[in-house]
């Protein structure tokens, strides 16, 4: 069977190390790169491919935060704030200095990295819920600055435009470009994540998550392990800032605020923590609910009512259904959408003899 | 298969299932228009926060806009074949949001978008200007887009956080009668919204020579005793000009109470100005406090009077958004325009109009002014701004009273900042 480790058998050390063993796994994934590089792009509309490349720089924001507080266990509600650091430094890179896009996207990781990294320090002496404050206290700091250093933000409006991103000397104006360009960095994104968490950095990280004490006495690094995985993520953070900048056409740190950065702790939390594809269901769940929630609420709310009241009640709904929708997986599934495919396919894996 | 579902069903995939089954059944019988067949809609896209921290700003103004949109229709200003269907997003004032807002607009075919938020004007001015649909950012967004030239599809009717300063300022020293200058204290909201008049006010300053100092409210603004005492105690400012958001206004109102300073020496930019900010503070203890508007305040108008007996034909009560007349104003002023600007461009173009059409139409508004409603506004090509006009009310015995004329001040410091925005 497709779907089975039985007679799949390791002969080299390479196959041992594959990402994907199982046969199937490979089907699936090359599946996915076709539908999302080949299929998608022809059949979707200008609106879908927009709605798409939010979904995307959302993804890769996630998985960057996952990195950090799923696999190592350390809060940030600054993420928001490193991603505002990522943008203004592409937009100040390519507005003021004609840097080309690959030099603003590492450019504006590394600086992101670099500040990230910064903030972390705090997180060797104090856990959980004081870092989470401490995290917090980041994200107004880097607010602040960029609000008053004009010399950063280019005057009162803290706003600079920037030109879209041009590849071999062709702009990438429209959506469908703007897919490609963000979907290969969540490619990227993806496998450099999926491939972390399983080198001995990724190793240390999780075992400073489960027990920091324990995890120094078998010689792990805790000061060292703990920055890294703030570089990582903040490195993430930078880059899907400059995303951001790029499919917006502009940088402007309102647009990087604290609920920003609450809502990607939500995608995380409602996607399964430590866990990739968690962070890319957890990105798409919170994009599309509310967009779903509208449009349903506002088509059946026509039938009875006129457009100001259906807006200004379905409204309210909305946010309401939105946190009993969030309460709701939670409480289904503590450990997040991406346990609940888990639990699909565990199912499926003994088929039809459940009691293996 | 008995127990794949009960196991499923275990795990809460079962319920999701039924879920999104009951959401596609709910879509499916979602209502066709009955007479869509010969009535053609021509889209608005209007964005609007319902849900977010200027949760007292949006309900007001989008209900507003509603209703004239459907008396519009009701009067069949497009003749027979044509209405205007006003497509509402809330986005909460969160700029992902409003992107994808302006994309589902761009969907369903608006040719012209009212936008909502400085953060969502400035993220989608780039986009607006390659898709060539017009916005407009009344009273907020950039300044320097009241340049037609450089921002061809941005309109920041009717006055720009420029020209309100500017007319604040003149209303301001018009009112002194001492020997010597005022001292003017200017509090705002410290995010870029709020610097946006810091520019025009400094020039003005200097060339006046009234002394000037600023008071940063830092957000979320509800906080501001230290700033306010400040004002009163150690500066004693003569006049002060506020410029606040979301409930920050409301809360500086009652603080200049406490402190005892006088009312009727405070005057508020456009978002500060509303009978719920009076409501929060007390209407007695208000008496005197002036505000910016850009469309007539009260019910009091031909057009209002029009959609509250839109209402009474359909055997209705007046909607209770109303009551706040300063924003629902607001939005019957912002989206007559677009109506009007459609209406143009479809009687010179026909259908299909593009937004290219629309932005043009705009561009030729002159004396439409809904008897007095609306500012005189003069719309070109140069000017996206429409003459920056403004009039100051005041709360006097429990509502809003005109306290001055349509009016624009320093009107060439204005142009002259524009100009040099342009250039840079």
């Amino acid at each position: 069977m497709l779907n089975r480790e039985t007679a799949t058998f390791k002969r080299s050390y390479a196959e041992d190390m594959a990402l994907y063993p199982l046969p199937l796994q490979r089907v699936t994934i090359a599946v996915i790169i076709l539908v999302a590089f080949v299929a998608f792009p022809f059949v979707a509309s200008v609106y879908m491919l927009g709605l798409a490349n939010l979904i995307g720089i959302a993804a890769l924001g996630a998985i960057g935060l996952n990195i950090l507080v799923g696999s190592t266990g350390q809060i940030s509600i600054g993420h928001g704030a490193f991603m505002s650091v990522g943008a203004y430094t592409a937009a100040v890179l390519s507005s003021r200095y004609g840097v080309p896009w690959w030099g603003a996207i590492l450019g504006g990781g590394s600086m992101s990295a670099l500040v990230g990294t910064f903030f972390g320090i705090p997180s060797l002496r104090i856990k959980g819920l004081y870092l989470a404050i401490s995290t917090l206290a980041a994200q107004l700091i880097i607010e602040w600055v960029l609000n008053h250093v004009t010399w950063i933000s280019g005057g009162v409006g803290a706003v600079i435009y920037v030109d879209k991103p041009s590849v071999f000397g062709l702009a990438l104006k429209s959506n469908l470009a703007m897919y490609y360009f963000i979907y290969v960095f969540l490619a990227i994104g993806v496998v450099f994540a999926l491939n972390i968490l399983r080198t001995h950095i990724g190793r240390a990280f999780i075992a400073v998550r489960d027990r920091d004490v324990a995890a120094e006495i078998i010689g792990i690094n805790i000061f060292r392990t703990k920055l890294t995985s703030f570089a990582i993520s903040s490195f993430y953070a930078g880059v899907t800032g400059v995303l951001y900048t790029y499919y917006y056409g502009m940088a402007n740190y309102e647009a990087f605020n604290l609920t920003i950065s609450i809502q990607f702790l939500a995608m995380v939390i409602i996607g399964g923590l430590g866990s990739v594809l968690g962070s890319i269901l957890g990105a798409i769940f919170i994009t599309l609910l509310p967009i779903v929630l509208d449009t349903v609420l506002g088509s059946v709310g026509r039938m009875f009512m006129d457009a100001a009241a259906v807006a200004s009640i379905s409204t309210s709904l909305q946010l309401m259904l939105f946190g009993g929708l969030i309460m709701f997986f939670l409480v289904v599934e503590p450990d997040g959408l991406s346990k609940l495919w888990r639990n699909v396919k565990d199912y499926f894996r003994v088929w039809p003899f459940p009691y293996l | 298969m008995k127990d794949l579902g009960k196991n499923l069903l275990r795990g809460g995939t079962g319920w999701v299932a039924l879920l999104v089954m009951f959401g596609l059944v709910l879509a499916a019988c979602e209502k066709k228009p009955e007479e869509g067949a010969e009535v053609t809609e021509i889209v608005i896209g209007m964005q609007c926060d319902r849900s977010g921290p200027t949760q007292t700003v949006g309900p007001f103004l989008c209900d507003g806009a509603h209703d004239y949109i459907s008396l519009f229709n009701k009067k069949k200003s497009l003749g027979d074949k044509y209405r205007i269907r006003l497509m509402e997003i809330d986005h909460g004032y969160n700029v992902p949001r409003g992107v994808e807002a302006y994309e589902r607009f761009k969907e369903a075919g608006a040719v012209s978008i009212s936008l909502y938020g400085t953060p969502h004007t400035y993220s989608l001015t780039p986009k607006l200007t390659e898709d060539k649909t017009l916005g407009t950012s009344p009273g907020f967004g950039n300044a320097a887009a009241a340049d037609g030239e450089k921002f061809p599809y941005i309109f920041p009717v009717a006055a720009t956080y420029w020209s309100q300063i500017a007319s604040a300022v003149k209303f301001v020293l018009d009112k002194w009668s001492g020997s010597e200058k005022p001292k003017i204290a200017y509090i705002y909201y410290d995010n870029p919204a709020g610097r946006e008049p810091l520019p025009v006010l400094r020039i003005l300053a200097s060339k006046e020579g009234f002394q000037l100092r600023e008071f940063a409210v830092p957000p979320p603004g509800i906080e501001m005793r230290p700033q306010i005492l400040d004002i009163a105690r150690n500066y004693k400012a003569d006049w002060v000009i506020a410029h606040l958001f979301g409930r920050a206004p409301g809360v500086s109102i009652k603080e200049f109470i406490r402190v005892g300073f006088p009312r009727d020496r405070v005057i508020s930019l456009v978002w500060g100005a509303s009978e719920s900010d009076i409501n929060v503070a007390g209407w007695d203890q208000a008496e005197g406090y002036y505000g910016l508007q850009f469309a007539g305040v009260g019910q009091d108008h031909a057009i209002i009077k029009e959609i509250k007996q839109m209402f009474a034909d359909e055997g209705k009560e007046p909607r209770k958004t109303m009551e706040i007349t300063v924003y629902y104003n607001r939005g019957v002023f912002i989206i007559a325009l677009h109506a009007r600007a459609i209406q143009i461009a479809l009687e010179k173009h026909g259908y299909p109009i593009t937004g290219e059409n629309v932005r043009d139409a705009m561009e030729s508004i002159h004396d439409f002014d809904l008897d007095g409603f609306m500012p005189p506004l003069n719309l070109s090509r140069q000017d996206h701004e429409g003459g920056g006009w403004v009039k100051v009310y005041q709360v006097k015995g429990g509502a809003w009273v005109e306290a001055s004329d349509w009016m624009h001040g320093y009107r060439d410091v204005v142009l002259k900042h524009v100009a040099e925005a342009k250039a840079s």
